[in-house]
């Protein structure tokens, strides 16, 4: 987020695009309804009717796949109106024109056409939107899982620099992040092509001080994303995969070709707390500590890092993850004959502190970060010495960059559209009661009994249509597989669309998702997969 | 603007639109309350909170509505007051039942300590009393009516704190409760079970089913929930090695004690019988469990003979969003500095 959860009670209106933010994001969206009663404005763009759609003033209820084409549309109105932030624009962005020239071709009528949303409504937010100053963007995987995800980004960032709300409290670019520590895995490098504090691979002098500081070789080609893994271990390229704390079998687009994925593995470690879906494949599986059994930090949306304290010991001989790889760090190194040489290149650590310490060091956005100044709180990065307070709100008075740039986006139609065969688009996403693959939820007795099993949602009209009355058992199929639910049927989803989870492994909404990708930030279009629902 | 003011005696200083309850909470100074609550808005529906203020032609004020002014005198005690105080607690224990020691709030109630504090020794106004059923609908949390005050917390915190109002005073005089819309069982309603009001409750009307096994927690522990990316702070209330509850930290900065269902009820999984405690090695199909040795010199050799014949880009690392910063830090160490492999990945897009 360029700012904070705090920062948006300053918003007077807020456009929520590709979020449920009551459900997944539940405390922020408390604020957001909060500040909506006491008579901030809201727009929803979401293909279902979500607790925050019904409290909108405005819901422009889209066709999965068309965001950047709405968010282009309302900057077209934006500008014929006159209702941009002209001072904003002359002396903070560049790429104006060349951006203008591309909105210029989204008209209400075409928008209209690509998103099932009236031009009147697409006015009306556009006037709202543009009037109302503050206002915070919000958006997560709803704008992100898509072909043209890294597009969308872009379109949010354009409309918020438009209409001068970049650098501004309650103002703002706010994605929200899914998982407690998605963000600090980010930060510190978990990522194929940058090293902690997003120093990038490709770049000699980061190459150089990390080689140097950890006495290591590595080349300088980026590494593979995880469907790339998964390609490559199908392929025969790649041996061995180390799978920590996480359930691709069920997370992952595709799921049964993930399975024969792993299956292709010469060697597969998953370390984990539970015998997750995935770690049942495993050669070998390494028992975790919980959050609850150590020490360390989180990242929260909000760029926060905060501290997290053992509460109880880990059960039986499971071990904190920092332990288990620097244990086999150790071993590794001594099987690979290396004793490397470095400031850094040592394994010893009696502590999460000192870990810390060793990536604050290598990490200029974490450079002033200690556990001992967490105590209270927690620090909002990019804190870069340790006198400095932290950074609650990016881009003010300056963008990092220098100036804001205007990058011009297409709309580009998702990679399976529905057709004749599979009429209908699946739409994917979380609920409240449930955790992603479910591997901690399902196994809380009263989250089992609030929300026992999967639904696919369905609308009233398609499941007249297809005579399916609300709890009738369906079968949901798509060109990668099939799976066998119970309909809730509704208005939650507009007509043409239906809408299932990933926490169920008995009906995983993932059997039936696609795995094209968007070529730039490799996320899978998790958000449109074209499918035909049967009674089963 | 600051306000200077005395109570009981004591001067105390305190922001402009603060209450006199307000105050003599920054004095120091204990005035029993059973419906205030620093996170809600002032309700003066218990009649507890009464002062007397030097100079106002009314014997008794409540001081959770009566704004802090300048120069003001404020006595929390007298005659009068002290027996309001003590017929009010008569009169709520008229309608209460007297099993505290069997009762789940048992030493965290607040009508116990405020019955302590104005020093209830008889109870003269033995009346009619409600028998309502358990309304154990929702699967974390208990209605029991029976003990239920009327203080209103539970339908503000509902209201302003929530932003829901799934439940409200319902009916009038001995038959007021509180309700759902038709008076119906709390987990058909539209509870989102935040378990806000849980946390609010001051007697033993609402409290949480762990409750009915555990006592009170031995020790607790500030960390940061482990669900989504708000981040929000908790206190894990724990018991041995056993966590038995869970609590809003309402001194962190991003949820200000809120949380929401899965924060607050959803940590059984910590405990549960299934977490693995032991290394795994697969022979012949099966898991075998195996020694910490064993099972790292396994993998060490096995990623080390990949690295050796295939290259070191044959092996790949899927790190954690669950994983502190700290162990997602040496896992990409791990990648790039032992493996020498830029295959290093976690599910930031899923
Ligand atoms: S648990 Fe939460 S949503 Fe349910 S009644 Fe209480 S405050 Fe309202
Ligand atoms: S309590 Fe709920 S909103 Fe807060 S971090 Fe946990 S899951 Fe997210």
């Amino acid at each position: 987020m360029t700012n904070s959860i705090e920062d948006m009670k300053e918003a007077k209106a807020f456009l929520i695009i590709g979020s449920n933010t009551t459900e997944q994001h539940p405390i922020i969206g408390l604020n957001i309804r909060k500040a909506v009663r006491e008579g901030a404005r809201l727009i929803v763009v979401d293909p279902r009717s979500t607790d925050l759609a019904r409290r909108a003033d405005i819901h422009l209820s889209i066709d999965p796949g068309g965001n950047i084409a709405l968010l282009n549309g309302l900057a077209h109105i934006i500008l014929k109106e006159g209702w941009e932030d002209k001072e904003f624009i002359a002396s903070r962005t560049e790429g104006f024109d060349e951006w203008r020239a591309v909105v210029e071709k989204y008209t209400p009528e075409r928008v209209s056409e690509i998103t099932g949303v009236p031009v009147e409504r697409l006015y009306e937010a556009a006037r709202l939107y543009a009037t109302t100053k503050p206002a915070a963007l919000v958006y997560a995987m709803g704008v992100t899982q898509h072909t043209s995800g890294h597009q969308g980004v872009q379109a949010c960032a354009n409309l918020q620099m438009l209409t001068g709300n970049m650098g501004i409290r309650g103002g703002g670019v706010n994605p929200l992040r899914g998982q407690n520590n998605v963000q600090g895995a980010c930060d510190m490098g978990c990522l194929p092509d940058f090293f902690p504090g997003y120093q990038r691979v490709a770049d000699d002098k980061a190459r150089e001080k990390f080689a140097q500081a950890w006495g290591a070789r590595f080349g300088d080609k980026p590494g593979l994303t995880i469907v790339e893994m998964l390609n490559a271990a199908e392929q025969g390229r790649l041996k061995a995969l180390y799978v920590t704390g996480e359930n691709p079998v069920m997370s992952d687009p595709d799921s049964q070709h993930v399975v024969h994925c792993l299956e292709s593995l010469d060697f597969l470690v998953v370390q984990d707390i539970f015998l997750s879906e995935t770690a049942r494949l495993a050669d070998v599986v390494l028992p975790a500590a919980s959050f609850a059994e150590k020490a360390g930090t989180f990242t929260n949306t909000e760029r926060r890092v905060q501290l997290i304290r053992p509460a109880i010991d880990p059960p039986g001989e499971a071990r904190p993850d920092w332990e288990i790889v620097a244990d086999l760090a150790r071993r590794t190194l001594k099987a690979l004959g290396h004793t490397p040489d470095g400031p850094y290149a040592g394994w010893d650590y009696t502590s999460p502190a000192q870990i810390m310490d060793e990536a604050a060091a290598l990490t200029p956005i974490y450079g002033g970060i200690r556990h001992s100044r967490l105590e209270n709180g927690g620090i909002q990065w990019p804190c870069p010495s340790p006198d400095h307070p932290g950074t609650p709100i990016l881009h003010v008075g300056k963008f990092s960059r220098g100036l804001g740039k205007f990058n011009p986006v297409e709309y580009i139609p998702p990679a399976e559209t529905p057709d004749d065969a599979y009429p209908l688009i699946l739409t994917t996403g979380r609920r409240l009661e449930h955790y992603h693959t479910g591997t901690m939820t399902r196994r809380v007795a009263g989250l089992n009994k609030l929300a026992p099993e999967e639904r696919v949602e369905i609308n009233t009209e398609d499941a007249a249509r297809l005579g399916i009355a609300d709890g009738d058992w369906v079968v949901v199929e798509s060109r990668r597989g099939r799976v066998k639910v119970r309909a809730a049927v509704g208005q939650r989803c507009k007509p043409g669309v239906v809408f299932m989870t990933f926490h169920f492994a008995e009906a995983l909404g993932n059997v039936l998702t696609h795995t094209a990708l968007d070529p730039v930030s490799k996320i899978p279009e998790l958000k449109v997969a074209a499918v035909r629902v049967l009674r089963a | 603007m600051t306000i200077t003011l005395t109570i009981d005696g004591k001067t105390v200083s305190v922001k402009e639109g603060a209450t006199v309850l307000d105050a003599a909470k920054e004095a120091g100074v204990y005035i029993p309350t059973l419906c205030a609550d620093e996170d809600l808005l002032p309700f003066g529906a218990c009649r507890l909170c009464l002062v007397e203020v030097q100079g106002d032609r009314r014997p008794m004020l409540p001081s959770c509505t009566t704004p802090a002014t300048d120069g003001m005198v404020v006595r929390t005690s007298s005659p009068i007051i002290d027996k309001t105080r003590r017929n009010v607690v008569e009169l709520l224990l008229s309608d209460h039942p007297e099993d505290c020691l069997t009762c789940p709030q048992n030493n965290r109630c607040e009508l116990q300590r405020v019955a302590a504090y104005v020093g209830v020794r008889t109870n003269r106004f033995r009346g009619e009393k409600h028998a309502y059923p358990i309304d154990d609908s929702n699967p974390f949390y208990r209605r029991d009516l029976d003990r239920c005050i009327l203080c209103g917390k539970c339908v503000r915190t509902c209201d302003e704190i929530q932003q829901l109002g799934a439940i409200n005073f319902a009916y009038r005089g001995f038959r007021t409760k509180i309700a759902t819309v038709l008076d119906r069982p709390v987990a058909t309603s539209t509870c989102e079970s935040c378990g806000q009001c849980v946390d609010k409750c001051p007697v033993g009307a609402l409290y949480p089913e762990a409750w009915l096994r555990y006592g009170l927690p031995a020790a607790e522990t500030k960390t940061i929930c482990a669900y989504c990316g708000v981040g929000c702070g908790l206190i894990l209330q724990t018991r041995g090695n056993t966590v038995v509850g869970v609590r809003g930290d309402p001194d962190n900065p991003v949820n200000h004690g809120r949380t929401c269902v899965k924060g607050r009820f959803g940590y059984e999984f910590i405990n549960h019988p299934d977490r693995l405690k032991k290394p795994l090695i697969k022979k012949d199909g099966a898991f075998v469990e195996a020694t910490w040795d064993e099972a790292l010199d396994l993998v060490a050799q096995r990623l080390a003979s990949v690295v050796r014949e295939h290259g070191p880009d044959a092996v790949a690392l899927l790190t954690s969003a669950k994983c502190t910063n700290e162990e997602n830090y040496l896992l990409q160490k791990y990648a790039r500095g032992v493996l020498g492999t830029h295959n290093v990945d976690h599910c930031a897009r899923l």
